[in-house]
């Protein structure tokens, strides 16, 4: 669909807009590795936050440094790292997660040069008071680093800027996550991720503007459905996979929701910039879906996906998650279990870093479409 | 029987360490308390193995450790039907052995002692791994009884005020958890006291395994990883105390008498990582045979990496930085410098370092420690790649020609 093509062209290839983001403005790129890098601060500090998504080539130099049982999206941010690909990057942040994350970080260090480094060691429990305090502030510390490594001052008006553009870009995406739930059939699965990826590298105020006049746009084209489909929901894990939405849309059905951290997640939440400005931001990490690397009580991921199904009037839920991924691998058997008690039928898929080319997740995935 | 016989028969009753069916007694009093704990009015908290226990003991709480437990299954060779179990019920088979092995374990009471007593409470604190906080949320949601997260931030290069403030706060929060969940007042007397006793117990448990020193060396790694037990879930009681000046005792009159581990140690090797419970007599067979003694190991020195932080006559504000800063909660650099004063220290002449699929925190970063202690410290080193419990993931054939190989190398190398 035309108003998705600058996302799949950005999409594409986010390290050629990176570069030419750069030489426009002369600005600086800070290369992060989850949706747990504050977007705000860094765009207060006025430089394009770039998340890090594995990679598509084979990896070869990572292996000399990350164990094969290490998911591929460690192994593959590595692997762009350790062959040059990331040299148009100024620093990198690594917020805390899971296991994994955190080790990369440490190797990341030791073996690859792409400016400055920094560590932002979020707590995991989110649901106390202390941990609240706590990440109010180390994200100040953070903000006052950065600044430090940048040579500039974040300002609180700066700040508040941030979050006000930061927060529109959610109301806009949200508001096209809404429409594709209403009105399937107004967008692809995946011109839906490319526009998601594309929020991720691109300059937030053009993507705003973007992401704006798309929300307007199709709303007025897209006012009533005639999708009788099926209804999917997409959750789990971290997925960089445009083609498994083609597969999944292909047998006529229609991803209509996602819970991943490379999808709606990512722009879940508003940050309500009342007071300390380091508390509200805080206060969106805690009081969103969290990542499964997280804690947020002992059944909330489970209960928002039953929501989240439910909702959606979903037909079935396919669970993606990556070889290795641990905290998603402890979470699914429970989340699985309430959709089962919630009579919504669900499938898991464990993929690599691409599909496998004998069709076998076609096979399945159409097979499980059929059963709905 | 001939006399040759006789004297070996003599040789081995000799230089068995007599401490083991004491530990095996202590051991097996610990689980039989534990599991009667109900019908004598007491609670059952399942704590982490880095966790602060001390509190638990002071407030007359039965600490319990899944992972020792999950040492136990793989030291019998039960975990790779747990294992198997766990993955019927969906979790992948890429998780943490001891993890699966638990979970699996709790829902048909099996493994080597029936299974573990039921907790009252669990404490899960996450300085070893995050896979600790989700193994914790799956059993607190099985047993539907209350958790208590400890979050302790990893230390990648630095040790923060923020993170100290962080920790310290819950460590209140721990003592009003324990407070509610116990019905009395917590007792910060008896806290110090317990302090007092888990240091004492650190330090000589540091003691024993600095007795490997000597050459040669009276015992090895893997004797320490089955003495291991009690620093684990015994720490901050006189019993450990009392029990690792036994050992500490036996192992110096080893030493006098130059009675060794390994017969003929020629070769002094360090070990890394957790150990491959299934596999330790036979590792520790094919190390002697190389006339290789283990004599030193990143594991079982773990319980004593923070002695520094503590402090006796404050245990209970002490205790914040000492258990946020022990080995695996630190970076991937510091790891290294540690393995090579270790390697210093114990004059290693080569270190194995078991590549453990089930412990990223652990595992991952192990290539670039080999690298760095190849260059600074000019020893070989050999990464095997295996799992503390699933033999599933052990090839012998291919292990055994990469230990032989190994050994050549380090040979070579002396
Ligand atoms: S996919 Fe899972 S294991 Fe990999 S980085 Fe993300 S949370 Fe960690
Ligand atoms: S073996 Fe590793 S991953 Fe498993 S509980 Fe221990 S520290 Fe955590």
């Amino acid at each position: 669909m035309e108003q998705f093509k600058r996302f799949h062209e950005v999409a594409a290839d986010p390290a050629t807009y990176a570069r030419q983001w750069k030489e426009r403005t002369r600005g600086r790129v800070v290369a992060t590795l989850c949706s747990y890098a504050p977007e705000e601060i860094l765009l207060a500090a006025n430089v394009l936050g770039f998340r890090i998504l594995g990679t598509e080539s084979p990896i070869v130099r990572a292996d000399a440094h990350l164990q094969s049982y290490s998911c591929t999206l460690v192994r593959g941010a590595l692997e762009e790292a350790l062959a040059g690909r990331l040299d148009y990057v100024d620093g990198v942040v690594f917020p805390h997660t899971c296991d994994s994350i955190q080790r990369l970080s440490d190797i990341w260090r030791m073996n690859v040069k792409t400016g400055f480094h920094m560590d932002l060691v979020l707590p995991a429990d989110l649901t106390t008071r202390a941990s609240l305090d706590y990440m109010t502030a180390i994200l100040e510390t953070f903000a006052r680093e950065l600044g430090e490594k940048l040579g500039c001052e974040i300002t609180r008006e700066a700040l508040g800027a941030a979050i006000s553009t930061c927060n529109q870009i959610r109301r806009a995406v949200m508001r096209i996550h809404a429409l594709r739930n209403r009105v399937p059939e107004a967008m692809a699965g995946t011109d839906l991720h490319a526009m998601v990826r594309a929020g991720m590298v691109m300059d937030r105020k053009e993507y705003l503007s973007l992401v704006t006049s798309l929300a307007t746009a199709l709303e007025s084209e897209y006012p009533t459905s005639q999708f009788y489909g099926k209804r999917i929901v997409v959750a789990g894990g971290l997925c960089n996979m445009p083609d498994l939405f083609d597969v999944i849309e292909q047998t006529g059905s229609r991803v209509v929701m996602d819970d991943l951290c490379t999808g709606s997640r990512f722009f879940q939440g508003i940050v309500e910039p009342d007071g300390d400005l380091f508390r509200a931001i805080a206060n969106r990490y805690q009081s969103r879906i969290v990542c499964p690397a997280k804690h947020s009580g002992l059944r909330a991921r489970g209960e928002a996906l039953v929501q989240m199904a439910r909702e959606s009037r979903a037909d079935g839920v396919m669970f993606f998650c990556l070889k290795f991924c641990d905290p998603f691998g402890f979470d699914y058997p429970y989340i699985k279990q309430m959709l089962d008690d919630n009579q919504v039928p669900s499938m898991l898929f464990e993929l690599e870093d691409s599909l496998a080319a004998d069709g076998q997740f076609e096979t399945r995935c159409q097979a499980f479409i059929e059963m709905l | 029987m001939g006399t040759k016989e006789n004297a070996r028969d003599c040789e081995k009753e000799r230089t068995k360490i007599r401490c083991v069916k004491t530990m095996k007694d202590i051991m097996t009093t610990y689980y039989i308390d534990a599991k009667t704990a109900e019908e004598n009015g007491k609670k059952v908290a399942w704590i982490t193995s880095g966790g602060p226990v001390e509190p638990l003991i002071a407030m007359d709480v039965i600490p319990v450790y899944p992972e020792n437990h999950g040492a136990m299954i793989g030291a019998t060779k039960m975990a790779d039907d747990l294992c198997a179990k766990a993955e019927e019920m969906g979790y992948s088979r890429d998780l943490c052995s001891y993890a699966r092995s638990d979970i699996a374990c709790a829902t048909v009471n099996g493994g080597p002692i029936g299974g573990l007593p039921r907790p009252d409470m669990l404490v899960c604190c996450n300085n070893i791994c995050g896979t600790v906080l989700k193994w914790y949320e799956v059993q607190a949601r099985f047993f539907n009884v209350p958790l208590f997260i400890l979050d302790t931030p990893i230390t990648h290069t630095a040790y923060s005020k923020a993170q100290h403030r962080y920790v310290a706060d819950q460590f209140n929060n721990y003592m009003a958890f324990l407070e509610e969940h116990c019905g009395k007042p917590f007792d910060f007397d008896r806290l110090e006291e317990v302090g007092r006793l888990s240091l004492k117990g650190q330090k000589l448990w540091q003691a024993v395994l600095d007795t490997t020193m000597n050459r040669p060396a009276p015992m090895s790694a893997f004797d320490a990883f089955f003495h291991l037990a009690l620093i684990v879930t015994l720490r901050g009681t006189q019993t450990a105390v009392d029990y690792y000046q036994a050992l500490l005792d036996e192992m110096n009159e080893r030493v006098s008498l130059s009675i060794s581990a390994v017969p003929k140690e020629e070769i002094r090797l360090m070990w890394d990582n957790l150990p491959v419970w299934y596999r330790t007599k036979w590792l520790s067979d094919t190390f002697a045979g190389h006339n290789a003694c283990l004599v030193a190991d990143t594991y079982t020195s773990a319980w004593c990496s923070s002695l520094r932080f503590l402090d006796e006559n404050d245990f209970f504000n002490s205790m914040v930085e000492g258990y946020s800063r022990i080995y695996l909660n630190t970076g991937v650099d510091a790891m290294a410098e540690e393995v090579l004063s270790m390697v210093e220290r114990y004059k290693a002449d080569g270190l194995v370092m078991h590549s453990n699929r089930s412990c990223k925190p652990y595992s991952l970063g192990q290539y670039d420690i080999q690298r760095i202690v190849q260059e600074r410290a000019g020893v070989p080193v050999l990464v095997m790649e295996a799992d503390m419990c699933d033999s599933r993931n052990f090839s012998e054939s291919q292990i055994q020609t990469r230990i032989d190989a190994f050994m050549e190398l380090v040979r070579a190398n002396l």
